[in-house]
């Protein structure tokens, strides 16, 4: 009985295309939009933990001033020096590297083109804590680095810029007045969670740094990585006392440096997209009851025209519970129909809208099958009043029903 | 709706058979409430339709008896709001008596629930209606099928369509299967309508003015098929005409005025059945 109901319910649907069609359109756009929204959502969390992992996993980054961001500024704190890098490694467990930095914007010149950049001065340690590859080249000798030696290492958009097709090894490269040779090409990284350039960078010996470019001993960041399974919080509670220590700050008296945790951002980062994820899927799903909505009020005006047909079948002897099933059938078969094709799109419409976004795109098969599974409950439950009412109806009356 | 509880209308049948009847007095002796075996298709006893309550309340049917016997082929006549239609949405099972017994085939009409009485007409009875009632945009095929999904005895659709397509073959309309009701005349519709009615190989089939959308020729082929299924299959026949040209067809004919059955006689007007064992009118072919 249930397979000739169903067999029914699919020829009356078939007798309507067009009208079957205007039917299953809201819940088509529900569906693609519910799966899409989350599926990009999906990837640009994934997206954003890459970007932040690519960072440097287990990174603390130490800066001078109270707190860090946009507007912080140092605020007139002393900047770090040199041996605070070394104390940090030296003093507290659970330390893999520790690497002093110093940033500062500069024009190089080379090859006949120049390229405004940020040099950038550290040890080898640098290359630990930033999870920084070589493409080409090598790192640093202890006495280039002691000696502050005009070598430089340069990522792979200063190369590109300045020297083109060429490796760019060996070649001296200007900045300001003096001229480095370049020993080593960094392995590219791509955009940072910000949306800058990580690869638009001239590394050169900290020393180099500080006695041929910026005249000056400070050391503004301090990077350090901690050893796989170290406690992070007794960590940096160890690293915040050594540094009051060695900045001789008395008790009571406020940090004037700051300590941001990479985990603890990526975390955050990530919990804000996954908020915005829900949110955007919640907005889609009202979109599918309005599906729903517009799936009862087609059936209705169904159930109404064809009042003659539901006459006549009860006549020739349709069960009250054969007819209540087979505009249940028709209504769970469209809803269900739309959840599919609205699948279909969802895939297509997510992958090309990934790809323009920039995110990976990740095929979600729990979102997919909850939907499907939600379009054809939205049949049942927007399906079922108006099935009702063509079961109930008086085959007299039906029959009579111009 | 409610039926009367069978045990209610015993008193009520024998009052009802006491009711003076102009026709079949012959039957009246055998009226008791149980039924024998050699009791009629269908016996009506004091069958009674009331609408509306008090005062205001119209008797549509008042007190009807009425027996008819398998094989007949009875007309049901009368002006409109005499009663002829509720008599026969009564006798097809599709509304109960407010009053009244209804007996088919020994079984009590009026005590059976919705779903029962669906049961007993996709069993035993066949419709024709004067609209057609054809399923708009679907074959002649799948029109005379329906009824056969819906009894679900005949489990293949295969089977189903084999006896949908000697249904249509039986009134004439091979080779139009997969017509939709669109492309065919008015004739033809009946023709589907009646060939889905036939299909189940029902006891009885009720034909609601069966040629009141036709012309005099088409509404003369119809009725030779009817007769035609009457005569050589054996189907009981009951229809409701006001035509006199088309009730002529019938065997007997009965009167319906102001609820009440007026007269019920034999048909004196019988129109001469054409080659009487020859297929009726066989229809034109395309």
């Amino acid at each position: 009985m249930l397979l000739n109901t169903l067999y029914l319910a699919l020829r009356s649907i078939r007798r309507n295309l067009l009208r079957s069609f205007l039917t299953i359109l809201g819940i088509v756009i529900g569906v693609s939009a519910v799966i899409t929204m989350v599926t990009l959502g999906k990837g640009a969390t994934l997206a954003v933990q890459a970007q932040i992992s690519s960072l440097g996993t287990n990174l603390l980054m130490v800066r001078p001033g109270q707190r860090q961001g946009p507007g912080g500024g140092s605020g007139g704190a002393p900047s770090f020096k040199e041996a605070d890098a070394d104390a940090v490694l030296a003093q507290i467990g659970g330390v893999a590297a520790a690497a002093p930095e110093g940033r500062t914007g500069v024009t190089v010149v080379s090859n006949g083109r120049n390229w405004a950049t940020n040099v950038t001065g550290s040890t080898n340690s640098w290359f630990v804590t930033g999870n920084w590859k070589l493409a080409s080249g090598r790192e640093f000798e202890d006495d280039e680095q002691r000696a502050g030696a005009a070598v430089c290492i340069i990522g792979e958009t200063v190369r590109r810029e300045i020297f083109g097709g060429m490796r760019g090894l060996g070649e001296q490269l200007r900045i300001k007045q003096f001229s480095c040779e370049v020993i080593g090409v960094l392995a590219s990284k791509g955009q940072a969670a910000m949306g800058n350039d990580q690869d638009d960078i001239v590394l050169v010996p900290l020393h180099t740094l500080q006695r041929r470019v910026t005249g000056n001993q400070r050391v503004a960041t301090l990077l350090v990585s901690m050893q796989d399974g170290t406690d992070s919080t007794r960590l940096k509670s160890s690293l915040r006392q050594l540094l009051r220590e060695r900045r001789k700050l008395a008790e009571g008296d406020d940090d004037n440096f700051n300590i941001l945790d990479t985990q603890q951002v990526a975390e955050a980062l990530s919990g804000t997209t996954q908020v915005m994820t829900t949110l955007l899927g919640a907005v889609a799903a009202v979109s599918l009851l309005v599906g729903g909505i517009g799936i009862m009020n087609i059936m209705l005006v169904s159930v109404t025209e064809r009042t003659r047909e539901i006459g006549l079948r009860l006549a020739i002897g349709a069960l009250e519970r054969e007819v209540l099933l087979q505009f249940l059938i028709e209504a769970v078969v469209l809803a269900a129909l739309g959840g599919l094709v609205g699948m279909i799109i969802a895939t297509g419409a997510s992958y090309l809208l990934a790809g323009a976004m920039g995110v990976p795109y990740v095929f979600g098969p729990a979102i997919n099958v909850l939907s499907l599974v939600f379009a054809a409950g939205i049949g049942v439950v927007f399906g079922y009043f108006p099935a009702k009412r063509a079961a109930r109806m008086d085959p007299i009356e039906a029959l009579r029903h111009e | 709706m409610s039926a009367l509880s069978p045990e209610v209308p015993a008193g009520l049948a024998r009052a009802a058979a006491d009711a003076p009847t102009a026709a079949r007095p012959d039957l009246l002796a055998s009226t008791v409430s149980v039924i024998r075996s050699d009791s009629p298709l269908i016996r009506l006893r004091g069958v009674t339709k009331r609408y509306g309550t008090g005062q205001a309340a119209l008797m549509a049917l008042n007190c009807i008896d009425l027996d008819i016997n398998a094989g007949e082929f009875v007309a049901i006549m009368g002006p409109s709001g005499s009663g002829k239609s509720t008599a026969m949405n009564i006798l097809g099972c599709l509304d109960t008596p407010s009053d009244g017994q209804y007996l088919f085939r020994g079984t009590h009409v009026e005590a059976l629930s919705r779903d029962q009485r669906a049961r007993l007409r996709r069993r035993y009875l066949g419709f024709v209606f004067q609209g057609f009632n054809l399923l708009a945009r679907t074959s002649a095929q799948e029109n005379v099928e329906l009824p056969l999904l819906y009894r679900g005895e005949s489990a293949s659709r295969r089977q189903a369509a084999a006896a949908a397509a000697k249904a249509l073959q039986s009134v004439g309309l091979g080779g139009w299967e997969h017509h939709t009701p669109g492309e065919l005349s008015g004739g033809q519709q009946q023709r589907v309508a009646i060939a889905r009615a036939i299909v189940t190989e029902p006891a009885v089939v009720l034909a609601d003015e069966p040629t009141g959308n036709l012309d005099t020729q088409r509404s003369q082929e119809i009725m030779e098929l009817l007769r035609g299924l009457n005569v050589e299959h054996g189907i009981t026949v009951l229809m409701v005409t006001h035509e006199p040209d088309m009730a002529a067809y019938a065997r007997r004919v009965v009167r319906f005025i102001d609820g009440r059955i007026e007269s019920d006689q034999p048909n004196p007007l019988l129109v001469p059945p054409r080659p009487l064992h020859a297929p009726a009118a066989q229809p034109r072919r395309s």
